[in-house]
């Protein structure tokens, strides 16, 4: 959010603020330019603060997917392997093993955008250029549907759309288990074994770790 | 009570064997014992070490501990992540002392790999609603009126692989998401102080220079709280992942939002809504909905002797070793069980018993060798009593991944064999 505006105002304000120091004192950190700050200031909020200028649509979307991010989200975003599944899963999050994704869970469009420019691809952030990042944008949230093919997202349009998720999250309300004085003696009848890590056996390098110390 | 590899050896094994085979050594009448080198017998001969000199001071610029510590190592579990640039290993708990965690074996989680950081091309910008942005060098913090905090950092997901039963035999993976250290840094408050703030900052978002560029909101009275950003990790330069040279630390809260190789912190009017605060680090409930911002770590505590890694060696008296910890302030007691929880006994705590920092209980024990039921349960300064995992289930189900705090079982059987266990 370069707000260039403020960012005068806040340099003119600035030598109010300053401790004051002798002449040829060396200060503590500088002023940095509007440039400066737009080069890393690249964050994205729900009301689409920080969207920069640009455009895409699923269509567009769908090659720089399949050639940027499918080797490892699949081809429909479906996933390989183990690497992250991105869309599907809907009214998944009550069942015993919900789906979370992007469509599924996020409540925020423009996180999906924010996400994508700072991290993806793995291994080669910030290589996607503003276009190409919202056509991906475009292209996730078209595949189930939220979007259709040629709704073109930009600036205006992101903060807009309604993910299906968006009011899933309520503040955190712990603590959230019995409070009071804890028991001390005969707490509990009989006390029941109901679960074994050792017959799991997911333990990793349970041999090579020596038996006593 | 590691069988030093290459003994015994010599006459005094065999004076040693016969001895026992006379029934004269008292240790080897228990039970299921194995006689070797634990007996404190004194050796005839001159053990290599007490002839020969060792190395010289120019050995080992950057000493490692002894090699008879090996296994002392932080270890992952392999299949839970794709890769191992976006992973996280685990503190060897079993086999460490006193509330300062090593750097060596910190727990490390990242989300792009652990970046390595010239620090003198580092930066961080502090910009936003504040009336004056500022950039500063590492030379510049390094200027800045400094302090020394004790604090643990825990990952919100520590404990995420046993909400649905117990499921990894070990301490070091059910509570090995945490460490502690002596941090060197600044306050962030000290560093706002030098931007001002406008009437309007409400939020501040925080920012890693890794691969992933990390970033996470906190509300502004935590920056100017105990919010801290540190370069110092017990006594050296925090090492590269912690996030050298610089990472930020919220005291008592998630680790995830101490924020490592920290670039930037942006102070603004609402919260971002970052995937690391919507996508993860949320705590999905049975009706669909999950819990947001579920910053702090509540209390908590791990018995790390005896454990499933480590197999008690025979009836006798031996010291039940733990830690426990509270994301709201200081711990003020350990209750330990040995009945699987129909009765507690208070541990007296070690000092220094700090807030936000783990806590030792130590409590001597003399087992009969029968099958224990062995368990301990942290109570903290605000009165939060560390709940059981069936309290926590009721509470949120089993799908919220984050914050399980629930009390840790450990069942000794006969043996001395020790299984991470869930009870009702
Ligand atoms: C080399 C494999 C790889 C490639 C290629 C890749 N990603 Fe990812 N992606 C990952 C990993 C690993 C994560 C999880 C990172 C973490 O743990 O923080 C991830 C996470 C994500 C997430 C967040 C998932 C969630 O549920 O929180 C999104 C969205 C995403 N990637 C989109 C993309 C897009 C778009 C591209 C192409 C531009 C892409 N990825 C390319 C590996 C990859």
């Amino acid at each position: 959010m370069s707000r260039s505006r403020d960012l005068l105002l806040a340099i003119a304000l600035g030598t109010a603020l300053a401790v004051p120091s002798l002449a040829g004192e060396r200060p503590i950190g500088r002023v940095p330019t509007p440039e400066e700050i737009a080069r890393w200031d690249i964050d994205v909020r729900p009301d689409g603060q920080g969207l920069p200028p640009g455009r895409g649509t699923a269509s567009e979307g769908e090659e720089i997917y399949l050639a940027r991010c499918a080797s490892c989200h699949g081809e429909f975003g479906e996933a390989v392997g183990r690497w992250p599944q991105l869309v599907g899963g809907q009214n998944s999050l009550t069942w015993d093993e919900p789906i979370k994704t992007v469509t599924s869970y996020w409540p925020y469009a423009t996180t999906v955008f924010d996400y994508i420019k700072r991290a993806m691809p793995f291994g080669d952030a910030q290589s996607l250029s503003d276009d190409e990042i919202y056509a991906i944008t475009a292209f996730l949230l078209a595949s189930d549907g939220i979007i259709s093919q040629d709704f073109e997202v930009n600036a205006e349009t992101l903060p807009k759309i309604v993910m299906p998720n968006a009011q899933g999250f309520i503040d955190d309300p712990r603590p959230d288990v019995p409070a009071g004085e804890p028991c001390m003696t005969n707490c509990v009848a009989e006390v029941r074994i109901t679960g074994h890590a050792r017959a799991i056996g997911v333990t990793p390098d349970e041999k090579s770790r020596p038996a006593t110390d | 009570m590691k069988e030093a590899k290459g003994e015994p050896r010599g006459r005094a094994a065999l004076d040693r064997r016969t001895l026992l085979a006379a029934g004269g050594a008292a240790g080897a009448a228990l039970a299921g014992r194995v006689a070797g080198a634990s007996e404190a017998t004194i050796p005839e001969e001159l053990p290599d070490w007490s002839r020969y000199l060792g190395p010289g001071v120019d050995d080992e610029p950057y000493g490692k501990p002894s090699k008879y510590e090996a296994h002392v190592i932080r270890r992952n579990v392999e299949w839970l992540t794709a890769s191992t640039e976006s992973s996280i290993n685990f503190t060897p708990l079993p086999w460490l002392n006193g509330i300062i965690t090593p750097n060596g074996v910190f727990f490390e989680r990242h989300h792009g790999g652990r970046a390595e950081i010239d620090p003198a091309q580092h930066r961080l910008l502090i910009h936003g609603l504040v009336e004056k942005p500022l950039v500063f060098t590492m030379e510049d913090i390094k200027r800045l009126p400094c302090e020394d905090r004790i604090y643990f950092l825990e990952c919100a997901a520590n404990g995420g692989m046993e909400w649905r039963g117990a499921q990894l035999n070990g301490c070091q993976f059910v509570r090995g998401m945490i460490g502690c250290a002596q941090w060197t840094g600044v306050r962030l408050k000290t560093l706002l102080d030098r931007t001002g703030l406008k009437p309007n900052a409400k939020w501040v978002l925080a920012e890693g220079a890794d691969a992933s560029a990390l970033t996470r909101s906190f509300p502004i009275e935590k920056a100017l709280d105990d919010a801290f950003i540190a370069y110092g990790q017990n006594g050296e330069a925090l090492r590269p992942g912690q996030g050298y040279p610089l990472r930020l630390i919220l005291p008592g809260w998630e680790a995830n939002m101490s924020v490592k190789w920290l670039r930037r912190i942006e102070v603004g009017d609402a919260p971002w809504y970052t995937r690391w605060e919507t996508s993860k680090y949320t705590d999905l409930l049975p009706s669909g909905k999950a819990y947001k911002f579920t910053w702090v770590q509540e209390a908590n505590s791990v018995i790390t002797w005896p454990a499933p890694e480590i197999k008690i060696d025979g009836p006798g008296e031996y010291m039940i070793r733990g830690l426990a910890w509270s994301g709201r302030g200081r711990i003020v007691r350990v209750d330990l069980t040995f009945d699987g929880g129909k009765n507690w006994v208070t541990a007296p705590l070690q000092e220094p018993i700090l807030p936000k920092a783990l806590t030792r209980f130590y409590y001597p024990w003399r087992w009969d060798g029968s099958s224990t039921i062995l368990a301990s349960r942290a109570i903290d300064e605000t009165g939060y009593v560390q709940p059981t995992i069936v309290q926590l289930r009721n509470a949120r189900g089993r799908n919220s991944i984050y914050h399980n705090n629930a009390i840790i079982t450990w069942l000794v059987n006969s043996t001395g064999e020790v299984e991470n266990v869930q009870v009702a």
